[in-house]
């Protein structure tokens, strides 16, 4: 099906443009909580009756509320431009389908960020609007990669290296953690729990928290969650490194992930260590979201080149000079 | 081509918005009613009488008001060219403690007391709120004024009373609201300035006040009988004492929130 699919590349380019601006999006939502400034634009859809509150770049709260709204309309603009492109261009009808689903997800995300200025930050309301977000740059992300050059032309894995659906389905189960992983953060930050455990990387100077409530419940969960993350993605770049001469298309955002999730574990320590300071809080929000995208990466290119090494016929693993490889059977 | 008249359209969708919304609201840019700043005092003679109360709060050896940093808007910033303290603890040195919230907390039950006609004002001046503890009576009209040339959001998190929250764009902005229950305390917040807080306490009744620079404070024209005195600070949390009130008299009490220190009447 799919060499009959041509390639878009206004489509690719503005889809991958805003896959990227939403993580900004994310990190900038990440920042209105981690100064508290959500409430410091009072009303909405406007700013204080305005389309610009006066001054609102020279006043930090308001710089951080008003520009997450502002990046917000923008990518809610360019979201609807994508999505008209796509149901005029695009011939795969589940694509389509995808778009569509991704501008149901940004308008009910516009909504969320309303409503939970209105009604004064509900718990439940914030933790929907950080998780919605997530699941909108997973959208948009499926958009980019299935528009891109590469997986409309249908092309062989080039060396059909390594057994690819083993890797796909690691890489799905990381993909589901992490997001699993920031929607427990999510419900972390917005109940206050982000120093519940005080030290780090201890938790009250031992490996298990002595008591447990809430608060520490959903923090501990947010650190056991990270380990497991954070095993998943190396058994994952351990699974893709064995077989050297993978694709780059799913070996380059691997090692991508593995470095990004050392760094995220740092950023999480120093949330702590610094009693929250804005900066790594913020980037720890942005960085997760950057996470998920690059799992996601992966997780599609593994499936594909799984689904297109099966289009090809019958394929078996064997072992060259140490190398496990998967060549095609000789039929 | 479709992109720029979606813009359009949003745009003149937010213009409509904009035009719709300006004089909406109880939200005014005119000039102030007459509003009193001090605490409501007793409005008609129907359950008065002339029982006072004097007093003096106390915060002995403690630690100075922490000095804040207004940089998060340029503009308060500027308007403070020395240095700024948090309001929370304000003791003098001879530990003298301001901003005590001291009222009748029990002994009037079943009398009723006429609203004051007059408002009580709550000013956003030098990105500070004006007065930082206060106290307004059921039904009283509040006046919130912007005095400041930046804006401020007024926040109100009251539990029993409504959570309001509304946008002070311009100076000399004022918004008017009643609370419809008594509470101890309402917090007031603006979410742009962190360091902007004020209590105001809502009341059955006109009998309370709050300690001066000089930590006293006063308390007029009470009906002669047994009450509970509650005192109450932000960082200190409450203390209450009981006080016999004669017609004519004056009762004299202090509060003492020193650590190991209580309240005793005299
Ligand atoms: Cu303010």
């Amino acid at each position: 099906m799919s060499s009959d699919t041509p390639f878009l590349q206004g489509i690719h380019r503005l889809a991958v443009l805003l896959a990227g601006y939403v993580v900004l999006l994310i990190t900038a939502g990440g920042l209105v909580k981690s100064l508290e400034a959500g409430l410091s634009v009072p009303d909405w859809p406007l700013s204080y009756g305005m389309l610009n509150p006066p001054r609102w770049w020279q006043i930090e709260n308001v710089r951080a509320e008003h520009g997450h709204r502002l990046i917000a309309g923008t990518v809610l603009l360019l979201t609807l431009a994508l999505v008209i492109w796509i149901v005029r261009r695009e011939p795969r009808k589940w694509v389509r389908g995808v778009a569509l689903v991704a501008f149901a997800a940004v308008l009910a995300q516009a909504a969320l960020g309303g409503i939970t200025v209105l009604f004064f930050l509900p718990t439940a309301i914030s933790v929907s609007h950080a998780g919605l977000a997530q699941l909108f740059l997973g959208f948009l992300v499926v958009l980019a990669v299935v528009t891109s050059r590469r997986w409309v032309s249908g092309e062989s894995a080039r060396n059909l290296a390594g057994p690819v659906g083993r890797i796909a389905s690691l890489a799905t189960a990381t993909t589901v953690v992490i997001y699993l992983q920031i929607l427990l953060g999510a419900v972390m930050r917005h109940t206050g729990a982000g120093l519940a455990i005080p030290d780090f990387p201890l938790a009250f100077g031992g490996l298990i928290p002595p008591r447990l409530d809430f608060a520490i419940g959903i923090h501990f969960a947010h650190r056991v969650g990270a380990l497991i993350a954070a095993t998943l993605v190396f058994w994952l770049l351990g699974r893709v490194l064995r077989y050297a001469s993978l694709e780059r298309v799913v070996v380059i955002p691997t090692w991508l992930l593995a470095v990004m999730v050392l760094v995220q574990g740092t950023l999480g320590g120093l949330v702590v260590l610094t009693g929250k300071a804005v900066l790594p809080n913020t980037l720890h929000v942005g960085n997760g979201a950057l996470l998920l995208a690059l799992s996601l990466v992966v997780t599609l290119w593994a499936r594909r080149l799984d689904w297109v090494a099966h289009q090809q016929g019958d394929v078996a693993e064997v072992e060259v000079f140490g190398t496990r490889r998967l060549e095609r059977a000789v039929s | 081509m479709k992109k720029i008249s979606l813009l359009m359209v949003f745009a003149l969708i937010a213009t409509v918005l904009v035009v719709g919304c300006g004089g909406g609201g109880d939200q005014a840019a005119a000039p102030a009613q007459q509003a009193d700043s001090a605490p409501a005092a007793a409005p008609g003679p129907a359950a008065t009488g002339s029982g006072t109360i004097e007093g003096n709060a106390k915060y002995i050896n403690g630690d100075p008001d922490a000095v804040i940093g207004m940089d998060a808007d340029p503009v308060c910033a500027s308007l403070h060219p020395g240095e700024v303290h948090t309001e929370k603890v304000v003791i003098d040195d001879d530990g003298n403690l301001a901003n005590v919230f001291v009222y009748v907390k029990s002994g009037l039950e079943g009398k009723s007391f006429p609203v004051p006609g007059t408002a009580h004002m709550l000013d956003q001046m030098g990105c500070q709120y004006k007065p930082h503890v206060s106290g307004v009576q059921v039904g009283q009209k509040l006046v919130v004024r912007n005095s400041d040339p930046t804006l401020h959001n007024v926040h109100a998190r009251p539990k029993s009373n409504k959570e309001f929250n509304q946008g002070q764009p311009f100076q000399g902005m004022e918004l008017e609201h009643t609370f419809d229950k008594a509470e101890v305390m309402v917090p007031f917040k603006c979410d742009v300035h962190p360091w902007m807080s004020s209590y105001m306490a809502v009341l059955e009744h006109p009998f309370f006040g709050v300690s001066s620079e000089q930590g006293s404070f006063g308390i007029e024209n009470l009906p002669a009988g047994d009450y509970v005195l509650e005192a109450w600070h932000e960082e200190f949390g409450t203390q209450t004492v009981e006080v016999t009130i004669v017609d004519g008299d004056t009762a004299v009490v202090s509060f003492d929130f020193s650590p190991g220190a209580t309240a005793s009447a005299g």
